[in-house]
């Protein structure tokens, strides 16, 4: 029925299943977007934030999605700045997934703000000295830049590429796509590390706070050399699952083991600096304000050492190791456990930068602050994977997203 | 108006709360609810959704009886003055919805420029900033007795102590108008202070030698809440309880006992 | 956002900022200006037919 629109030399599923799929997950999206408008309409008061928690599962959310959907930036960033050509077999995919991860965050920022009718304030009242008021400019603008790559990708689609305009349109866009891809570069550079400094700056937030250089702390590198680090590991496990539920190759193996290796070495740098970070805040910061490191990770039920260990060794090092060796990249077991822990890892660190700056007491006759999400944040956190499910089966069906795909899955009756 | 301010020196407005003083009575808490249209609800059980821009917290020394001691500590808006007005709460506001002023030291909220993204919340290490989790709903009648000096906020923004700053409006306007430049101690006064039964709370310019505050700040056993982490804060205590003292910031083990500072 | 906005400070972190801010608005918008009319252009002088780039 829908043949017509899918693209040549390709074979997808039959409509049943794809509607089928898209209705089971839009199930879900739906049950998002009824919590959505709760909030809305009810306000904050449908969550369980409050006075001690001001950010909570939705400010991790937004961090951990701009980390993951730090693959379309650095990708861009290497295919088109630093010339690794391969890359553009995975490119279009990295970008439609950033796009997903940005509009997700963009999305429920939209609900976590108590006047989302002022939610202009923060572009025409900026104060630039404040690290959301970078984030809200460089996140919009970067957006936009993802909005403009992923324009080309839906020209392509058969019968659109059909009117003329839109063909020359998709072929202009093309022409000058390293120029939007280094203006992406530029402003994720910044607001990927603006997030790191949105705790990073809080000098009265002993967990949070860092030392660094000029305006920013050491957690605004640490927050962008993250997200070069395990976008791209985000970016290959999507295409690992999509060519699992999919059943076909997509990328071929040296393209994804390029990346990989790209992705592992920035893993390994990362973690050794997020050591040392965490060393001289253990031993030189956190003591100048009265506190023992110990103090961070005792006396509540779920802060403990373990999350360290969780971030650090499990999420950081174990990863890292994996993907430098070639071994390692090239076995697919250890290759997708790799992204799968460096994906946790980078979640670990966002969460431990939002949700437990504030858990920790600072007045010395205050006890622990616990949280625990409402089920309308659960559901409008889980309404962007509804989405980004919906977006990818949408797209894959009828954009023409992975060029090797012909190639790799060569269909027999291509005349019909 | 602006050229009024101009020619006043730039003052600081602070506090003094003597602990050893303070019974714990929550007068202070009642009066700044009053005075300041703080909106509460039916059920106050869960103390992190209430707005009490004067909160009394109760401090004990953890020992069993016959010594345990017990100190109550109000707990208003700390007016941070940080490193040159660089407070926690208003270098972050990315719609510069709270603001340092100069002229009085003290920490201002926007209500109508506040889109309620809470950053501040999570800069203030004192919570003393509270967010509009509901749409204030007053008992029937008592929308009547709100102060018309002060407005009501909505839903969705943040809110806190000002120091009473309508207050300063209203005896500036009197100032301006019979011609002088300054204004006397007990023409601007918070309405914590005047409703403490036990005078525990002094207010003034702690930059004039005239206002009692002046002196008190450099009592001996003056200090302020976490001043380790540099928020430089115009609220001081006093306590002669050394362990009262000592729960005013974070000390590691080794560092022994609390010496005050000199201010 | 503007200069005549009234937060608006003529100081160097403003500059800074709104330079960046702006330098990156001008070539997202000056690049998609371009290709659009220069698809317009093209459309018009009959480039692009069934072709593919």
């Amino acid at each position: 029925m829908d043949t017509a629109l899918i693209p040549e030399g390709r074979k997808r599923c039959p409509l049943w299943q794809f509607v089928l799929f898209i209705a089971v997950v839009g199930a879900v999206l739906l049950w998002g977007v009824y919590a959505m408008i709760l909030c809305w309409l009810k306000g904050l008061n449908q969550t369980n934030m409050n006075n001690a928690y001001g950010f909570a599962l939705w400010i991790w959310a937004d961090l951990a999605v701009i980390a993951l959907g730090g693959g379309a930036f650095f990708s861009g960033f290497l295919k088109y700045i630093i010339g690794k050509d391969e890359l553009k077999n995975l490119i279009n995919y990295a970008v439609i997934i950033g796009f997903i991860c940005y509009s997700s965050a963009l999305l429920i920022l939209a609900i976590d703000i108590g006047q989302p009718l002022r939610g202009w304030f923060i572009f025409w009242h900026a104060n630039v000295h404040s690290m959301l008021t970078e984030v809200a400019f460089c996140l919009s603008c970067y957006f936009a830049v993802l909005t403009i790559e992923f324009i080309p990708l839906i020209l392509e689609n058969r019968q659109i590429d059909k009117v003329r305009f839109f063909h020359n349109l998709s072929h202009n866009m093309h022409h000058i796509m390293a120029v939007f891809a280094a203006t992406g570069a530029f402003l994720s550079f910044f607001h990927q590390g603006s997030l790191g400094g949105v705790a990073g700056v809080l000098f009265a937030r002993p967990f949070g706070f860092r030392e660094g250089v000029l305006i920013w702390p050491w957690t605004f590198f640490l927050f962008t050399w993250s997200a070069a680090a395990c976008g791209p590991c985000f970016t290959i496990l999507i295409t690992k699952i999509t060519e699992k539920v999919t059943r076909k190759k997509l990328v071929k193996d040296n393209v994804i083991e390029l990346l990989a290796k790209i992705s592992g070495w920035m893993l390994l740098t990362y973690i050794v600096a997020k050591i040392i970070d965490t060393w001289y805040w253990a031993v030189v910061t956190a003591p100048e304000a009265g506190f023992t490191m110990m103090d961070f990770y005792s006396n509540n039920p779920l802060y403990g050492l373990w999350i360290l260990f969780l971030e650090i060794v499990l999420g950081g090092i174990v990863p890292a190791l994996i993907l430098i060796t070639p071994a390692g990249r090239k076995n697919k077991a250890t290759l997708l456990l790799a992204t799968v822990l460096a994906v946790i890892g980078v979640c670990v660190n966002r969460w431990v930068m939002v949700l437990q700056v504030l858990a920790v007491p600072v007045m010395p006759f205050e006890s622990w602050f616990m949280y625990a999400p409402s089920w309308q944040e659960v559901a409008t956190t889980i309404l962007p994977l509804a989405y980004g499910a919906i977006l990818i089966a949408i797209a894959h069906r009828y954009l023409p997203i992975f060029p090797q795909e012909p190639e790799l899955n060569p269909v027999e009756q291509q005349a019909g | 108006m602006k050229k009024a301010q101009e020619h006043t020196a730039p003052k600081k407005y602070g506090m003094v709360i003597d602990l050893d003083k303070c019974t714990g009575c929550g007068a202070c808490m009642a009066a700044c609810m009053a005075e300041n249209n703080v909106p509460f609800r039916e059920d106050e059980t869960d103390k992190n959704l209430s707005i009490t821009w004067l909160r009394v917290y109760k401090l004990t020394n953890g020992k069993k009886f016959p010594n345990a001691d017990v100190c109550y500590l109000p707990r208003p808006c700390m007016h941070c003055e940080g490193h040159h007005g660089h407070s926690p709460c208003v270098s972050v506001c990315p719609a510069t919805a709270t603001d340092y002023s100069y002229d009085t030291g003290i920490v201002s909220q926007i209500y109508t420029r506040c889109f309620g993204c809470r950053y501040c919340m999570a800069a203030c290490p004192y919570h003393v900033r509270y967010f509009n989790w509901w749409d204030p709903v007053w008992p029937e009648g008592m929308e009547k007795m709100l102060s018309p000096n002060v407005s009501v906020r909505t839903r969705g923004v943040v809110e806190k102590c000002s120091f009473c700053f309508h207050r300063y409006q209203i005896a500036m306007e009197k100032v301006r108008y019979e011609g002088r430049a300054e204004l006397a101690e007990d023409e601007y006064q918070t309405a914590c202070t005047q409703a403490c039964p036990a005078n525990a709370i002094t207010f003034g310019d702690l930059n004039n030698h005239d206002h009692a505050v002046y002196k008190l700040k450099t009592h001996p056993d003056a200090f302020r809440l976490l001043e380790r982490l540099g928020t430089n804060p115009k609220v001081y205590y006093i306590s002669s309880r050394e362990w009262v003292r000592r729960q005013g910031d974070n000390y590691l083990e080794n560092e022994g006992k609390v010496v005050a500072k000199a201010h | 956002m503007f200069p005549f906005s009234f937060e608006w400070i003529w100081d160097m972190s403003h500059m800074v900022f709104h330079g960046g801010l702006w330098y990156a608005l001008s070539i997202i918008g000056l690049g998609m200006t371009y290709c659009i009319l220069k698809s317009v252009v093209d459309t018009v002088q009959g480039k692009g037919g069934d072709g593919h780039h």
